[in-house]
């Protein structure tokens, strides 16, 4: 590889020393410098129409797009000199005139770039005396609303669905004051992953329907996640409200997802606020299942055990310490670990490499193969259970399975999220923590391990995955009392040569690869 | 000819020598009267000759910036392994600018041949010439020079039996203003919206379809075949002799309130007084020049006084405080009011803003219902600050010159002419409050 020159530059008095052809909205962000800017967005091809990052660079005679301008050496750049600060204090009353003041019912309010950069120095009153522009909301398909009297005609829209997504369906219609965005005639943002077109949009242009009017900004928690929708495990944000997840949008890794997500992970979260939920241990008494404490339910399991061989069927929805766990409790006493994951078509985004809605439809496929689970078939997850087995069903629902299927096992432990099915058969049902109640670890079908974090907590006496599993393993006498996600993925590194040299910590929120390995029984 | 009128004795005729001659619109006829020589001599020459010659003979972009036209090819560098093209900018649609027309209508051959060789002289051997969309009897006038030009071997891949291949494409535009800005130009060309591209890259660089690509206007090329004819020296003999900066003859389109409107060519340096009051024959009877745009609508706006003592040269207008720009003449009689003819202007920019730019698509909407409002007797206190203040914001900030464009007529018209905005503002204090409303 050829080496890059690197240019060193003053931006506001900090010395900036980035790659040769770097722009100067880029440099200035390397040395903590956010130069206001709109239409400019790293994914995307640079437009330099908005004008609003307009920067004095020493020795140019006019105020140059920091978002177009590749640095040179020896530049200076100035971004609050009168002439800059006046440029953008216009650029924000020009865009405003014709913006409406709704900011009290606008979705965006609170994370709208236009607010953010008018109330840091826009200015205070409008001299506009004429009426503005109106034009009527439209609806652009798939999950987006165009409002278009919000519209700032940045262009982020148009540009990813032309050189990302690549598939042109918007595009600027009329001109001056009169242009908006438009859709083209019996088109629509129906690309599997045009909803990003929703968090590009820098002001409330572009709504996600799925979310519109449910919460403000500033009243959703932000949990930092990964999408289980898929075995590709896009970086997510999880916001919820009062204990509900309210929307799911991407967080940047440019090593998995760049900036976007689909929208069949965004829309997947409901299951997430389920209220059906498994809440108290229970125990089979009598033919009935009772409520039953922590303690006797996890002794009833053990007994249930004993030394027979188990059977798991797992959901590839559980992070890696839970399958750890499960593989242990299955190698005490031999039997097999399965998992069954569904599948559907997969939808590339075109414009990133290798980003894509990939075929299997759970986030940690990878994961349970590494930890030595088999696939087993979609439609019949039970074929290969001994009918002396003890069969544990670890969050997977069965509710395709008819219970007469799971009575071919001597006995069921049950180790849920949700009532259903395998509660009519189970002896033993220890209720646990869904995905977005507990935190751990997934491994993408690139073999990158990251984590996700807790975003609500769990109902009534459910605990997390992994946490049973240890508690449940301890009771057997193994040595796993572990407290923390932390020290059952440091258990598991220790013990998975797959996963050396890797630690919670290490991990970080942007995840790291284990030694790439290609495994059967993985759709691409 | 000052055509449509009988040529004035004080022109210098050399690309409107045969407006009005329906023999020069044909082949046949250019033949006659010499067309096509220039073209066969050049093919004999090194393309660098051609540059030389023409770089020598001092030509300026006769569309608007007034670049130097042998600078302009000199950028292209023959055979790098890339297509070249040459763009012949035809969408003349600068308000008050109708010289091209003229050039196209009447000596489309002309054209035709200056199109060859520049394009032979740059290494493209395909060449566009873009024309405004509403031009249609122009059009019908290249298409048929064209297809002549086919017909005889003159274009094509053996063009005028040299061996070298010369393509000439005659493509019509949909009617933007802005597609005259030259990477509008290629944009449209592409099939695109015909926004300005951001620059660097330029398009000697990455033009049309990423290629390097030389644009020239329609007036600047159709004098190429005279200079390879005539010689630099030649055509270095129009001008004035203290200013060798500017140099050949240049076309004047005048309208407005003038006795004889219609094109008119000068040398270069030739008084502008004398241009207004004797080729053209002054105001109409009865009335006296109250201003004058000298340029096309985006240059400043003169007074009188100032036009009087202009020199018509690049130099020489901006000496008068204003551009030589396009050269459409506008003429205002002491009848027309100026906050009247600049609202106008800025409803033209308003309505052609490609809005990409936020001070253009923005800016260029609100001055015109500024400006509308004040016409209509609802004028405020603040309007004239306000006017300049956006104007300002709206020079030397965007992609194109277009907002440029549009801050001109007001800064300059308000500049020269306070006193008639000044009168919209009604006197008494304004029973409606400034509206100041939090944003």
């Amino acid at each position: 590889m050829a080496e890059t020159k690197m240019v060193t530059l003053t931006i506001e008095g900090r010395q900036a020393v980035v790659p040769e052809g770097t722009s100067i909205l880029e440099a200035a962000k390397t040395v903590g410098i956010l130069i206001p800017h709109y239409c400019y967005h790293p994914g995307l091809p640079v437009a330099g129409s908005c004008r609003m990052c307009l920067v004095e660079v020493e020795k140019m005679p006019k105020l140059a797009p920091a978002c177009a301008t590749a640095v040179g050496e020896g530049q200076v750049v100035q971004m609050n000199t009168e002439k800059a600060r006046e440029a953008r204090a216009s650029v924000l009353e020009f865009l405003l005139i014709n913006h409406p003041l709704d900011c009290p019912i606008c979705d965006k309010s609170g994370e709208c770039e236009l607010q953010d950069f008018t109330f840091a120095e826009g200015p205070a009153v409008s001299r506009l005396h004429e009426p503005k522009r109106f034009n009527p909301m439209e609806d652009f398909g798939g999950d987006v609303l165009y409002v278009t009297n919000r519209c700032i005609l940045c262009t982020r829209c148009v540009r990813f669905m032309d050189a990302v997504a690549e598939e042109p369906v918007l595009n600027v219609s009329e001109r001056g004051d009169r242009a908006v965005i438009g859709v083209y005639e019996g088109e629509g943002l129906t690309h599997a992953w045009a909803s990003n077109v929703i968090d590009l949009c820098p002001v409330g242009a572009l709504l996600s329907k799925d979310s519109l009017n449910k919460a403000r900004a500033w009243e959703l928690d932000r949990t930092a996640s990964v999408c289980p929708g898929c075995s590709q495990g896009c970086n997510m944000m999880i916001e919820s409200r009062d204990d509900v997840i309210a929307r799911l949008r991407p967080r940047p890794n440019l090593e998995v997802n760049e900036y976007y997500m689909c929208d069949h992970g965004r829309l997947d979260y409901r299951w997430m606020n389920r209220p059906d939920r498994s809440e108290v241990p229970l125990v089979r008494d009598g033919g009935a299942l009772q409520p039953a404490a922590w303690d006797d339910a996890l002794a009833a399991a053990a007994s249930l055990i004993g030394d027979r061989e188990v059977h798991v069927l797992a959901s590839p929805n559980l992070p890696n310490e839970t399958l750890w766990l499960l593989r242990r409790l299955v190698d005490r006493a031999g039997g097999s670990a399965t998992f069954r994951c569904a599948t559907g078509d997969e939808a590339p985004l075109p414009g990133v490499e290798d980003l894509a809605l990939r075929a299997d439809r759970g986030a940690n496929v990878h994961g349970a193969l590494q930890l030595g689970f088999s696939r087993v078939d979609f439609d019949s997850p039970l074929a290969g259970v001994s009918s002396g087995a003890v069969l544990v069903v670890a969050d997977d629902e069965l509710a395709d399975v008819k219970p007469e299927v799971l009575r071919a096992a001597a006995s069921v432990l049950v180790i849920g999220t949700t009532t259903g099915v395998p509660h009519e058969v189970a002896d033993v049902v220890l209720p646990v923590a869904n995905f977005a109640e507990e935190e751990g670890t997934f491994t993408n079908l690139r073999g990158r391990v990251q984590r996700f974090l807790q975003s609500r907590g769990a109902p009534g006496l459910a605990r997390p995955t992994w946490f049973v599993l240890s508690e449940l393993l301890a009771t057997m006498g193994e040595d796993t009392d572990y407290f923390l996600a932390s020290e059952v993925f440091d258990g598991l590194a220790a013990a998975q040569p797959a996963f050396a040299g890797l630690s919670y910590d290490s991990l970080g929120l942007a995840g790291q690869q284990i030694a790439q390995t290609s495994l059967a029984g993985e759709s691409a | 000819m000052g055509y449509p009128h009988p040529p004035h004795e004080r022109e210098t005729q050399v690309l409107s020598k045969h407006f009005g001659n329906p023999e020069a619109r044909t082949l046949e006829g250019w033949k006659k009267l010499g067309g096509y020589e220039a073209l066969r001599s050049a093919l004999a020459m090194e393309p660098a000759g051609i540059v030389d010659i023409v770089k020598e003979s001092g030509l300026r972009g006769r569309g608007g910036a007034g670049f130097p036209t042998g600078v302009k090819w000199s950028f292209m560098k023959p055979g790098d392994g890339r297509p070249h093209y040459l763009c012949c900018n035809a969408d003349e649609s600068e308000p008050g600018t109708f010289k091209d027309r003229e050039i196209m209508r009447w000596t489309p051959h002309g054209l035709v041949e200056g199109v060859a060789i520049g394009a032979y002289a740059i290494g493209a051997e395909t060449a566009y010439i873009y024309i405004r969309g509403e031009f249609t009897e122009p059009l019908l006038w290249m298409n048929r020079a064209v297809r002549e030009a086919y017909d005889d071997g003159i274009l094509g891949e053996n063009a005028m039996g040299s061996g070298k291949r010369i393509d000439i494409v005659v493509h019509k535009g949909a009617g933007a203003y802005i597609c005259g800005e030259e990477t509008a130009l290629m944009n449209s060309l592409e099939g695109r919206r015909g926004n300005p591209r951001i620059k660097p890259p330029f398009p000697a660089v990455a033009g049309l379809f990423g290629q390097p690509t030389t644009i020239n206007n329609v007036e600047t090329l159709t004098a190429v075949p005279h200079i390879i004819r005539n010689g630099a020296e030649w055509y270095k003999g129009f001008g004035r002799p203290d200013n060798p900066r500017s140099t050949g003859t240049k076309l004047f389109s005048v309208c407005g309130n003038v006795a004889r409107p219609g094109n008119y060519e000068v040398a270069l340096g030739f008084p502008f007084k004398d241009f207004l009051y004797d080729v053209c024959g002054g105001p109409p009877a009865g009335r006296s020049f109250k201003a004058i745009i000298p340029g096309g609508s985006s240059v400043p706006i003169l007074t009188m006084e100032e036009a009087e003592g202009a020199l018509m040269d690049y130099e020489g207008f901006v000496a008068a405080g204003t551009m030589l720009g396009s050269g459409g003449v506008i003429c205002m009689d002491d009848q027309q009011s100026i906050p009247k003819q600049v609202a106008r202007l800025a409803r033209f920019y308003a309505h052609e803003s490609c809005a990409q730019c936020t001070q253009c698509r923005e800016g260029t909407g609100w001055v015109t219902r500024i400006l509308e409002r004040m016409l209509a007797g609802e004028g405020q206190s603040d309007d004239i600050d306000t006017l300049l203040e956006l104007s300002e914001q709206m020079t030397g900030k965007t992609i194109c010159v277009l907002s440029d464009s549009c801050a001109t007529p007001i800064v300059s018209g308000i500049a020269r002419f306070r006193s008639e905005f000044e009168a919209l503002i009604p006197k008494s204090r304004s029973h409606v409050p400034v509206a100041a409303v939090a944003v």
